[in-house]
């Protein structure tokens, strides 16, 4: 589905990606695991367009996404949920979903998406007229990654997504992701949270200094001894 | 350094020497008119370089231009005293509408447009008391009965004036050297880059800010005043108001912000500019001069924002350079 | 004394009732401005310009094309619509990543580049549509029906912004836009275009202004110098880019315009409405409804 060969990336003279190899299959749940700086968010951002790569391709289902204009990217199916939200605070939880269906195509089943978000979560359907900027952590991811299903993606980028939250809450973030997965999406994780991602997730990257280290099964990564010594403090 | 020093005397020699090798009136009235105003420009630039973007210097310039010519028509007060008083006025005028936005950090789109009200208020003021300012149809310093133009202020010569002018605007470019080397720079400097930082350094902001925006406005105040002595004649439009504020900053931009010679080739280049445009369209002009000014201003901050001096000295700077770097 | 005070309290009132009823234009240029501000981060300082290049366009079409005033209507403020958009894509659109001063002050030039213009195209004599709407009395109170007119048009444009701003998904973009700039890509919003639609609304809003003021006003090519610094006024003691705090401001100062013009001319009313705002300034420096974040 989607297909990342030899990309390198950066900001200005700062290169973050070096060569990046990577491939998500359609209907699979896909982790990038790594630590802080390795690249990971970099990762995201190249993918749906908020940086362009410098070299390499990235194609989705056979679309070329780095000629396809940043905004254009969300109708080749892929959606974004960025590191720390970004809700638009001072807009409703409606408002913030309506942001998301804003291309014309997820305009025409916007009732539809809005019953399978609030069947996904229904706590966003309590808070719809409340600003977004008023909701707790978790309600915010929540209402983050349903501002992004709105679009009626079929790849769905997580960054982050437990950053920042109570530990109760990333129990319930993964949950979150385990229900998603089960509705059909392809999703393409990025965490620091090692353990728990791995449990979500069918396959895995390792990604450090910008390149991938080490890739293959969930399983086969957990037996890793670097995984385990650097990431799983086994 | 010596060899600089000696240019400044050679050409400053020149300067003064100028009307009594050549006399031709019209050109010594034109240079008259550039000394004048890039004393002017060169007061917005003491603000404008430390990003105190202040489009109320039009109002300063009509008080000083008015509050001397009132009170030498209405209470028969010489200039010589006239002038000061204006200048405390002009200059009581800044404090009171800098001091709220410097102690409040109103700074940026918030300064320009609270400035540029106050450009609009003081040509509204003028308007409004025609009774005593004539409104918009202008105003004339009753004539000094003969024998009496130094007390007056008023001189037919125009080599006179042409010395006064000069005088002047030598004095503007030493009180620019003067800000440019002085303490108070640094700490502009600082403070237009990082306010928080420089207030954490000691560097009491609100104060220095306020004395630069003073110096500006006593300096366009006195401009606005020998302006009116000059010409004889004031008029809202001339000498305050939005567009005077405009020009003020159109000619600085397009000499350049951050040299002492900026705002004198900006000075050069649009009275030049409104003169042949008059030259060329005759009474067709009214109009047009301004269109050629908005048009230039524009392409200006578009693709030479450092202004025509300013992107010669950087070219000339940076060239040597180059082989260095590469 | 009696009957001295009686007829005093009438012009208070008529005053007081003719201040709300400028309050509905001012109001609708703050938004306009604010609106601009608010999602493109520059200030159109030439934005009372746009105004006057409207007032023209109605003056020609009702006067020289005789079209009335209900069809020049909707040409004007198509006309100053597209003006912003152009203004927008000739000037500021070049300038998007320059240091917001140099947006404010080329945009300082077009005031120059209209005003002019204005001057060579049409002349500096005062013209009028020569419309001259009846005045409706109430007791011993005239109102014009042309001040009464703007404040209703005044009021519906506000109305329809907000519904535009609250129910489209372009207006929703438009709200979001100066929430977080980066991120609309991944909604797949154009903000390039969004800046587009937003500089034409502004226009559109400078445009309906015109068609209300060339009731009231002749048209000059230094027209909008009567009411562009007031219009700054009111957007920085609202706070820029506060609709809220605009619209409210809006009227505080035309209470303050229209009293202060009871007692001696407008432009006094101007003085005082500026040493009001000197003085606020003082009191809640950060505007009048200043956002606590």
């Amino acid at each position: 589905m989607l297909e990342l060969k030899s990309v390198d990336a950066g900001y200005g003279t700062f290169q973050a990606l070096f060569g990046i190899n990577l491939d998500v299959r359609a209907g699979e749940a896909v982790g990038v695991i790594g630590p802080n700086g390795a690249g990971k968010t970099t990762l995201m951002r190249v993918i749906s367009g908020l940086i362009r790569p410098a070299k390499g391709s990235i194609t989705m289902e056979g679309h070329d996404v780095v000629a396809t204009p940043a905004h254009r990217i969300v109708d080749l199916g892929i959606a974004h949920v960025p590191e720390n939200r970004r809700l638009f605070p001072r807009l409703t939880v409606d408002d913030n979903l309506k942001m998301g269906a804003y291309m014309p195509g997820a305009r025409a089943k916007y009732a539809e998406r809005l019953e399978f978000v609030f069947d996904l979560f229904p706590r966003m359907k309590e808070r719809r007229s409340q600003m977004a900027g008023t909701l707790s952590g978790g309600e915010q991811q929540m209402c983050a990654i349903g501002r992004a299903l709105m679009s009626d993606p079929k790849l769905l980028l997580l960054d982050e997504p437990s950053a920042g939250l109570a530990p109760v809450v990333v129990q319930q973030v993964f949950e979150l992701v385990k229900r998603i997965r089960a509705s059909g999406l392809t999703v393409l994780i990025v965490e620091q949270n090692v353990q728990q991602v791995l449990k979500v997730v069918d396959r895995a990257y390792l990604l450090e200094a910008g390149t991938i280290r080490a890739s293959g099964t969930s399983e086969e990564m957990m037996k890793t001894d670097t995984i385990k010594q650097a990431y799983l403090g086994v | 350094m010596n060899s600089r020093h000696a240019a400044w005397g050679v050409g400053l020699a020149a300067l003064i020497a100028l009307p009594f090798v050549y006399r031709d009136p019209y050109h010594l009235h034109i240079l008259v008119l550039i000394l004048i105003w890039s004393f002017a420009y060169t007061a917005w630039s003491i603000m404008g370089r430390f990003g105190l973007v202040s489009l109320g210097h039009g109002g300063f310039m009509g008080v000083g231009a008015y509050v001397t010519a009132l009170l030498w028509n209405h209470l028969g007060l010489s200039p010589w005293i006239g002038i000061p008083i204006s200048m405390v006025a002009a200059g009581a005028l800044a404090l009171v509408v800098a001091y709220p936005c410097f102690r409040f950090r109103i700074t940026g789109h918030y300064f320009v447009l609270v400035t540029l009200a106050l450009s609009g208020i003081v040509l509204q003021v003028i308007t409004a008391t025609r009774d005593h300012t004539g409104g918009s149809l202008g105003y004339t310093p009753n004539r000094a009965p003969s024998g009496h133009g130094l007390i007056a202020l008023q001189f037919d010569d125009k080599t006179t004036w042409y010395l006064i002018a000069l005088a002047v605007w030598v004095l503007g470019l030493l009180i620019w050297r003067w800000v440019d080397h002085s303490m108070s720079r640094y700490a502009m400097e600082a403070i237009s880059e990082d306010e928080d930082a420089a207030a954490a350094a000691g560097v009491n902001v609100t104060a220095e800010k306020l004395k630069i925006t003073l110096i500006s406005a006593l300096m366009t105040a006195l401009a606005g005043a020998l302006y009116c002595q000059y010409q004889m004649f004031i008029s809202p439009d001339t000498v305050s108001g939005i567009a005077v504020s405009l020009q003020m900053v159109f000619a600085v931009i397009v000499g350049g912000l951050y040299v002492s010679l900026g705002p004198t080739v900006g000075a050069i280049i649009t009275i030049m500019l409104a003169e042949i445009l008059r030259i060329s369209f005759g009474t067709k002009a009214v109009g047009w001069d301004n269109l050629v000014y908005g048009l230039l201003l524009v392409i200006f901050i578009i693709f030479l924002p450092k202004g025509i001096l300013g992107s010669v000295l950087d070219r000339l700077k940076t060239q040597p350079k180059k082989p260095k770097t590469t | 004394m009696q009957a001295f005070l009686d007829i005093f309290d009438i012009y208070l009132l008529e005053a007081v009732v003719n201040g709300i009823l400028l309050g509905g234009v001012l109001a609708l240029l703050a938004l306009g401005l604010n609106l601009i501000f608010g999602v493109i981060d520059v200030t159109w300082i030439c934005y009372a310009e746009l105004v006057m290049i409207g007032m023209y366009g109605m003056y020609y079409m009702v006067q020289a094309f005789g079209l009335p005033y209900w069809v020049a209507a909707p040409i004007a403020i198509l006309l100053v619509a597209g003006l912003g958009a152009l203004l927008h894509y000739l000037v500021i659109e070049p300038l998007l990543t320059a240091p917001p001063i140099n947006q404010l002050l080329a945009t300082g030039g077009v005031l120059f580049i209209l005003q002019s213009f204005a001057t060579v195209a049409f002349g500096i004599d005062f013209r009028n549509l020569g419309i001259r709407l009846p005045v409706l009395a109430i007791g011993d109170m005239h109102f014009s029906y042309s001040r009464l007119l703007a404040f209703v048009a005044a009021l519906i444009g506000m109305l329809a912004v907000y519904f535009f701003m609250t129910r489209t998904y372009t207006g929703t973009a438009i709200r979001a836009i100066s929430q977080d700039r980066q991120i609309m890509s991944l909604m797949g919003v154009d903000t390039k275009r969004i800046y587009l639609i937003t500089s034409a609304l502004g226009g559109a809003l400078a445009g309906l202004a015109a068609c209300l003021l060339v009731l009231q006003y002749d048209v000059h090519p230094f027209v909008g110098l009567s009411f562009g610094p007031i219009t700054f006024l009111i957007c920085v003691l609202g706070g820029l880019g506060n609709f809220v705090g605009g619209f409210i401001a809006a009227f505080v100062f035309a209470e303050i315009i229209s009293l202060g013009g009871l007692f001696a001319d407008l432009e006094w009313g101007y003085v005082l409405a500026f040493a009001f705002f000197i003085v606020m300034m003082f009191i809640r420096p950060a505007g009048l409804l200043a956002r606590r974040s």
